[in-house]
């Protein structure tokens, strides 16, 4: 049996002090109100271990690679360690058929109850392309789903289609929406996900059931705002100081990355407040324009270092092609002009008063 | 699962700007060549003056207005200064525009800030609703106005309110209102060739001419 959250945290040194401030800080970027702070503790320190199946199909593993990163146990990975894992391909110690039975098992055990997460899209183009231990992703998306409480599909892959999605989407990438309709389904987008964002939503989950999605079926509190609300380089973007180049003076000197192609007006995520490995940073501080990977088809977004104002289609050759068109047509149109011109002076009868006079 | 304003954002960045760009450059180009094609008879008198240089004199001129005209019609001479350079400085000197124009044709210069920008557009726009008070409150002026008039001051007034909206997310998801913004201006470049919007490129043909005319004939103008 493993051990709950409590003698978790006391065999990883973890203080009550830091667990509290933990949950005041879930608690607060969850959007609740302050005074449910203690609830959130002591759900997370008494609830029930929910059985998690995790189902990993067309990815990277960088969602796990996210939410488990292992340079110091954080309360995050803490957490998670904390619900029973059942089923995890590329974390259990199991294989093969072992780690089947491990599946079927827990789906047997905890039928109704479990809690499905699911990293990577589902291809349809063939059954055949992501396939483990000989089922296919959707069959074994659809199976596992049909017992579990409620899904979460963890990073824009599961949420959206993600990179397989992209165009020309050679797999028939789909996102777990797309073949899960009967069940609640929590959309954790990104590229990965912050690991605080998927220990907040398993934490919301465990403590108030599902959390508020908004219209991506992503939790509002978490995907409530833009980067660039948010944006430590707003004051540069609202001066107008945009850095022109990757290491020219305005990117040395922190200027707004707009120019370089920037998405994060368009992108909701709580990268710039939030931020990585441990509140280090995020990639825009970190010199790099938002890619907003938090986004449905962002890899389809006109070029990341296209700035957004910019149109994403081929543009040169449809103007150089206007102004040929444009030229000839109105060659064409002079030309008619001259021609009524000269058939009008050709067909111009000349009359003096006594004509206009004659009664006609 | 889509984003529809996301789509809606790639649709305007995409083939709705494409089929505006071709609507616009072609019918400026139509337009322009088809006035020059048009000519004019050769004129066989002899010069008395510089024709050239009153051309290129008369096109920044006339953009002063006769003695008196201002105090005559204070609305319509302030108003119009007022919003077209609102207009200028809005577009050409933010910096998402000129990265624009950057992207399509490889110029840019530098930019100003937001509060200049916006106090730019918030003065462009009281002028449109003060130049369209002035023309309606004229029995003349309003009997004068066509269609033609009002969907030009709509579509000059649009793009400036969707991207002061985009910019401020006063209201509407951003990624809805940016591609809302994006449209509005691709409407205004569909109509661009074929309304009097096309008086920002052919205002330099009439006045040199104008000019020249009467520098040919050694008068002033
Ligand atoms: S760097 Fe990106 S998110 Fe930050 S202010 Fe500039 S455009 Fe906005």
């Amino acid at each position: 049996m493993k051990p709950m959250l409590p003698e978790l945290m006391q065999t990883h040194g973890v203080s009550r002090r830091r667990f509290l401030k933990y949950c005041a800080t879930l608690t607060s970027l969850m959007a609740l109100p302050p005074a449910m702070m203690p609830r959130v503790a002591q759900a997370l320190e008494t609830a029930v271990r929910p059985s998690v199946i995790w189902l990993s199909f067309q990815e990277c593993t960088g969602c796990t690679e996210s939410i488990t990163r292992s340079h110091a146990p954080t309360i995050e990975d803490l957490i998670f360690n904390a619900v029973s894992l059942d089923y995890h391909h590329t974390l259990q110690a199991a294989s093969g058929h072992a780690a089947e039975a491990a599946r079927e098992q827990a789906m047997k055990d905890h039928h109704g109850k479990y809690l499905l997460v699911v990293d990577g899209s589902i291809p349809v183009g063939d059954p055949g392309y992501s396939c483990i231990a000989g089922i296919s992703n959707r069959d074994m998306l659809k199976e596992t789903a049909a017992g579990a409480a409620a899904v979460v599909a963890v990073g824009t892959c599961a949420a959206y289609g993600g990179i397989p999605h992209a165009d020309p989407n050679p797999t028939g990438a789909v996102a777990v929406s797309e073949i899960i309709k009967d069940k609640p389904i929590i959309n954790v987008p990104g590229c990965p996900p912050i690991p605080v964002v998927m220990t907040g939503v398993l934490s919301h989950f465990l403590t108030f059931g599902v959390p508020k999605l908004d219209d991506l079926g992503r939790p509002a509190a978490f995907y409530g705002e833009t980067i660039h609300d948010r944006c430590y380089r707003r004051p540069f973007y609202d001066k107008g100081l945009f850095a022109e180049g990757f290491d020219d003076e305005g990117a040395r000197a922190g200027w707004c990355l707009y120019k370089l192609g920037c998405k994060g007006p368009t992108t909701k995520s709580v990268c710039a407040t939030v931020k990585w490995n441990g509140g280090t940073s995020f990639p825009i501080e970190a010199g790099h324009p938002c890619l907003g990977c938090t986004e449905p088809d962002f890899w389809d977004n006109g070029g990341f270092y296209r700035p957004l104002s910019v149109p994403a289609g081929d543009f040169r050759k449809v103007g150089l092609a206007a102004v040929a068109a444009g030229a000839v047509a109105g060659i064409g149109g002079g030309m008619l002009a001259h021609r009524n011109r000269a058939k009008a002076a050709a067909e111009h009868e000349e009359v003096d008063a006594h004509d206009l006079e004659k009664p006609s | 699962m889509n984003n529809p304003y996301f789509d809606l954002l790639m649709w305007a960045r995409g083939p709705a700007f494409n089929i505006a760009l071709f609507i616009f450059v072609a019918g400026i180009a139509l337009r322009v060549v088809e006035i020059v094609a048009l000519g004019r008879k050769r004129d066989l008198a002899p010069a008395k003056g510089n024709p050239v240089a009153q051309g290129l004199k008369t096109i920044f001129t006339r953009s002063v207005p006769r003695k008196g005209l201002v105090a005559y019609a204070p609305i319509t001479y302030i108003g119009g200064y007022i919003f077209h350079m609102g207009f200028f400085v809005a577009f050409f000197l933010f910096g998402p525009h000129i990265a624009f124009i950057d992207g399509l044709i490889g110029v840019s210069w530098p930019n100003l800030s937001r509060v200049i920008i916006e106090s730019a557009v918030a003065l462009s726009v009281l002028a449109l609703f003060a130049l369209l008070y002035a023309r309606m409150a004229d029995p003349v002026r309003r009997a004068l106005t066509t269609f033609d008039d009002c969907l030009v001051w709509l579509l000059s007034l649009l793009p400036m309110v969707t991207g002061y909206v985009a910019v401020n997310k006063l209201f509407g998801d951003p990624t809805l209102m940016l591609a809302l913004h994006i449209l509005s201006v691709e409407l205004l470049m569909i109509a661009f060739p074929f309304t009097k919007l096309m008086h920002a490129v052919t205002f330099v043909m009439a006045r040199y001419y104008n000019g020249a005319i009467q520098g040919r004939k050694g008068a002033q103008s």
